[in-house]
């Protein structure tokens, strides 16, 4: 069973027909036996961060979560539960991510010099770096994933897995060893997002 | 690279497709799961739902064939018609849409749009708006373009942005249904002040005059309803073409 946290933000309607279409049982919730019990773990997330991280940890569930982690068992988080996957964020302040990961969450506009537009929100390609990561294992180098987002990860050279160019490189998929996280939105990139959820059902 | 992007409508009324046409491949061109589904196969890069109805029963019937919809479809999608609350943004949110657009119902409730995005991100709120030419002024028009408002279109579009709306959707009355090219002088007048991604809608009738559009910078998308449904311009062939232009697509 896949684990899907609840704490209150973003819309899950699309993530779990998702993976019901992909024939995985999955479960939403914030109980920390069930977090415990599941097999794999997706963090969601879309808002602020700083509003983000706050919620989830007055769900209690970061300890549970970091046991689980600690553990072994696969994390996958998406947009911005990718974001808290780090150690922190300058999203309006500073905030403390779960750090998991090492990286830094920055504001996109900040980097980006021609007249691109933030948030960058549509469809962009992907450029493997970790070739070998069991999340690319179904899709193609260039395939095109759907992003809606207005900060990005930096200095995240260990877990950088693929990119997709928006002026400045975007990580669009990290890992680093049980612990992921796509930038863009898997539940709605089409067959190719699909692909990466089926990849992230079967990681051992 | 980010790539421009290709939408068609769809308009919702009884629970069925208006406008759908000449279809081939699909057995019920009305339904508006088998269209949705026909239209994610052919490449469209996102649909738009546009809920014409205006009875409590045919709204329901709308938000059923929306789950419907979203439950097996897995794109972006986006809908308007009836959004007058921020109650509204949460039904449809609820059914599986991803942005809602807002046109009238923001004229008469200009706080709506603030509303909506603190509640569930700017991303999620579109502006639409259905503009026309007035004494060499575009002004804004509400209900279905029947209604003159007498609001300047730049001033509304950047007042948009301000209170939260991150993106688009821009309709010329005077180009609609012409199908002799996108009013790109009015776009690129209102794209100058909102720094938003803006979906060009109203005019189109060949592959050419989406190549023209996207050759104004300042443009992310392309959106129409009757060419795509009568199957003049198929989106597979279309996006083949303007790849093979330089433009950047997803195929």
């Amino acid at each position: 069973m896949i684990a899907i946290i609840d704490y209150g933000v973003g819309n899950l309607f699309s993530l779990c027909s998702s993976l019901k279409m992909l024939g995985l049982e999955a479960e939403v919730t914030a109980d920390p036996k069930k977090i415990k019990g599941a097999d794999r773990i997706i963090l969601p997330g879309v808002g602020a961060f700083g509003d983000a991280i706050e919620k989830l940890r007055a769900t209690g569930l970061v300890e549970p979560l970091t046991e689980e982690v600690k553990k072994g068992k696969p994390l996958l988080g998406i947009c911005l539960g990718m974001q808290l996957l780090f150690e922190k964020s300058f999203e309006y302040g500073e905030h403390d991510g779960l750090g998991y990961l090492k990286g830094k969450i920055c504001n996109l506009a900040d980097d980006i010099q021609t007249g691109l537009k933030v948030p960058e929100m549509g469809w962009n390609s992907l450029h493997f770096i970790k070739k070998e990561h069991p999340l690319l294992r179904y899709i193609q180098e260039g395939d095109y994933v759907y992003y809606v987002h207005s900060y990005y990860a930096k200095n995240c050279a260990e877990s950088l897995v693929a990119v997709s160019d928006y002026e400045v490189e975007v990580p669009g998929i990290v890992g680093y060893k049980n612990v992921m996280g796509t930038q863009f939105h898997p539940e709605k990139s089409g067959a190719v997002g699909l692909s990466i959820l089926k990849a992230f059902s079967e990681i051992q | 690279m980010i790539t421009k992007r290709i939408i068609p409508c769809l308009d919702i009324r009884d629970g069925r497709v208006v406008k759908g046409t000449n279809f081939q491949g699909i057995q019920d061109i009305a339904d508006p799961v088998e269209m949705a589904k026909y239209y994610n196969e052919s490449g469209a890069d996102e649909l738009v739902f546009y809920d014409i109805t205006a009875s409590v029963e045919q709204r329901k019937l709308f938000t059923d064939i929306l789950r419907d919809v979203a439950s097996q479809i897995f794109i972006p999608l986006t809908v308007g018609g009836g959004i007058h609350t921020v109650d509204d943004f949460d039904r449809v949110l609820k059914c599986g849409a991803d942005k809602v657009s807002v046109n009238s119902g923001a004229i008469k409730n200009p706080d709506l749009i603030y509303e909506a995005a603190k509640k569930y991100g700017n991303q999620c709120v579109v502006l639409s708006m259905d503009v026309k030419r007035v004494d060499g002024q575009f002004i804004v028009f509400a209900k279905g373009g029947r209604e003159n408002t007498g609001l300047d279109a730049i001033q509304w579009a950047k007042q948009g942005v301000q209170n939260g709306a991150g993106e688009i959707v821009l309709n010329s009355i005077d180009t609609d249904g012409v199908r002799n090219g996108f009013d790109l002088e009015m776009l690129d007048a209102i794209a100058d002040v909102a720094d938003v991604p803006i979906i060009a809608s109203g005019g189109a009738g060949t592959m050419e005059h989406f190549a023209e559009l996207f050759r104004h910078p300042a443009m992310d998308a392309g959106l129409a309803a009757g060419i795509f449904h009568s199957g003049e311009v198929k989106i597979w062939d279309l996006k083949q073409y303007l790849r093979s232009q330089g433009i950047e697509m997803r195929i």
